[in-house]
């Protein structure tokens, strides 16, 4: 029957080319502009919304550089980094002592991670800016005694709040990045005469660091946002002094909205930093290494207009 | 390719004593017993082929002798010293971490899975030990890593990672990897079971020069083909013990027992 049909249609002195290119008519998904709309109808509706509202927009330019917001700005990253220091080598310690032969060591970090990740932060900085009304001194032996209300400072009551905080979250992150990485990799090491020490800082932790990374980003920004808690302890950082300046000037929703546009430039800016990091740690681990932001940004701009599939 | 593959005259012991001693090791993963006494000597010098089916455990012996099992019963020495344990009088004391790890810098292993070190590059990974276990400088470390590399075959790979490497290029990495420490025994624990067909030949040939420079060598193995033309000696363990060993071409041809009788007419 096909044969047939072979012989009729068509010349046939047709000269014989390679599989014809596809012309089909494209599946129109008219869902897909129904939900757009919509979608962009709502988006309209909020801006609107807030246009109407009675915002005063110039508070926002005119404290963003503000000497107190840039005061802030600084606390808080100094805070984020500092308490994210204790947080880590917590976290690296208390993830060794999880993972070790010895049953005590173990059970007390498992124990330590269970109370602080049980607990929300808000309520452990409390407890520790409290901590005054059962401590009247802090003495240990010839090394230091003091008051305890001098020694217990509001940034020392913030980064042991959020430091021994992240200290435990940490400690669960970094002990899955070590049991990620292949037990023929130790062999290898010990096969090779080096030392548990060497094995574990040369070999494995490395390997882990792929692992431990991402989510570490994360944490990081995490950390950020949570600093705004600490306004609670007394220690100003921006989002106390974007609160001040909007009791004090009568723009309280433009301040918060300061500060959040301040908070979004950080986050976005540690984003950036940590792709750089992981695509550090990436090496030897993928043939190539994946595209930087610049780079994804210049391929997404060039493959605008291109059907979907196309862009890679 | 072939000479001074191993300048490793420092190892060069009295040719006496056996390379390797095993008298009625034992050795138990919980309830089930994997070695059930393992009487054997490798003389120094000497490629020693293991052969067996799986779960023979070849591998496991394999891996008693650098201790990365303990042993439960019987003794295991290597040059004269014993594996694990030292003994004073007639008590047996348990060695620290750091002396183990001490023992093990003279005996070199080669795993099945390669075990490359993936976050560094081949000649890194040659240099990685030396540098961090002998104390050796850097330069010249990284001189003697592209000496193996070439020695190897791969001198052109000494920046490529593992993951850029085919199993037998890594392979081969490997078995520098371990020559870089100048062991005076190397272990092989199926170093071509891994690999594709095409691939295993390279790294038979890198194992038959090393052969014949003289390394003492244990390999584990399923080539029959390597064992009886580089093999002086050949054990065939099964079930957890030595079922018949001889020279690998009395055993490979005219087998005396059953049992390897019947395992060597499947893989031959």
């Amino acid at each position: 029957m096909t044969s047939d049909i072979d012989k009729t249609a068509g010349p046939k002195d047709t000269p014989p080319a390679g599989p014809e290119a596809i012309k089909a008519i494209p599946v129109r998904h008219y869902g897909r502009y129904v939900s757009a709309v919509i979608a962009i109808g709502i988006l309209v509706a909020i801006v609107y919304a807030f246009g109407q509202g009675k915002i005063n927009w110039h508070a926002v330019p005119d404290y963003f550089f503000d000497h107190r917001i840039l005061t802030g700005v600084y606390k808080t990253l100094l805070l984020t980094v500092l308490s994210m220091v204790i947080g880590i080598v917590g976290g690296i310690g208390l993830a060794v002592m999880r993972l070790s032969k010895n049953p005590v060591t173990s059970s007390i970090a498992w124990f330590y991670i269970w109370f602080f990740r049980g607990t929300p932060v808000l309520v452990q900085l409390f407890l520790w800016f409290n901590l005054g009304l059962v401590f009247e001194y802090i003495n240990l032996g010839p090394i230091y005694k003091n008051y305890w209300s001098a020694f217990m400072t509001p940034l020392l009551t913030a980064l042991l709040g959020l430091g021994l905080n992240e200290a435990a979250y940490m400690a669960e992150i970094c002990r899955a990045g070590l049991l990620a990485v292949d037990e023929g990799q130790t062999e290898a090491s010990h096969a090779l005469g080096m030392s548990h020490a060497k094995t574990l800082r040369r070999i494995v932790i490395p390997q882990a660091m792929r692992v431990i990374v991402p989510p570490t980003g994360n944490e990081v920004i995490n950390m950020l946002k949570t600093t705004s808690l600490v306004a609670a302890v007394q220690y100003p950082e921006l989002f106390r002094y974007a609160q001040d300046i909007g009791q004090n000037s009568g723009a309280p929703v433009e301040m918060y909205f300061l500060a959040a546009a301040w908070y979004l430039i950080m986050t976005s800016v540690l984003s950036v930093g940590q792709y750089y990091i992981e695509r550090y740690y990436a090496r030897g681990s993928s043939r190539a290494l994946p595209p930087t932001p610049l780079q994804k940004i210049r391929a997404n701009v060039l493959s605008i207009g291109r059907p979907k599939g196309a862009a890679a | 390719m072939t000479d001074k593959l191993t300048e490793s005259d420092s190892a060069t012991t009295d040719p006496s004593v056996p390379m390797v001693k095993s008298e009625g090791v034992h050795k138990s993963f919980g309830p089930v017993e994997v070695l059930k006494g393992i009487d054997l000597e490798v003389k120094s010098g000497e490629v020693f082929c293991l052969i067996g089916p799986s779960g023979s455990g070849k591998s496991t012996f394999l891996r008693c002798i650098n201790h990365l099992e303990k042993i439960n019963a019987g003794r295991l020495s290597v040059d004269g010293e014993l594996v694990g344990y030292r003994q004073q009088g007639d008590k047996l004391y348990e060695l620290r971490d750091r002396e183990v790890a001490v023992k093990r810098r003279d005996i070199g292993m080669v795993f099945q899975r390669f075990n490359l070190f993936p976050h560094m590059t081949a000649a890194e990974n040659i240099a990685e030990a030396p540098v961090q276990v002998r104390g050796v400088n850097k330069g010249q470390a990284r001189e003697r890593a592209m000496q193996l590399l070439e020695r190897v075959g791969l001198a052109d790979k000494a920046q490529s990672y593992p993951s850029q490497l085919s199993g037998g290029q890594q392979q081969r990495v490997a078995i520098a990897r371990a020559l870089a420490m100048d062991p005076k025994l190397m272990l092989f624990d199926e170093p071509t079971s891994a690999l594709d067909p095409e691939l295993v030949g390279d790294v038979l040939d890198v194992m038959r020069d090393l052969a014949e420079s003289g390394m003492t060598m244990i390999v584990v193995t399923h080539e029959m083909g390597f064992a009886r033309e580089v093999g002086d000696s050949l054990v065939f363990m099964d079930g957890g013990v030595v079922v018949e060993s001889g020279h690998p071409r009395d055993v490979l041809t005219n087998p005396q027992h059953e049992r390897t009788q019947s395992f060597l007419s499947k893989v031959l």
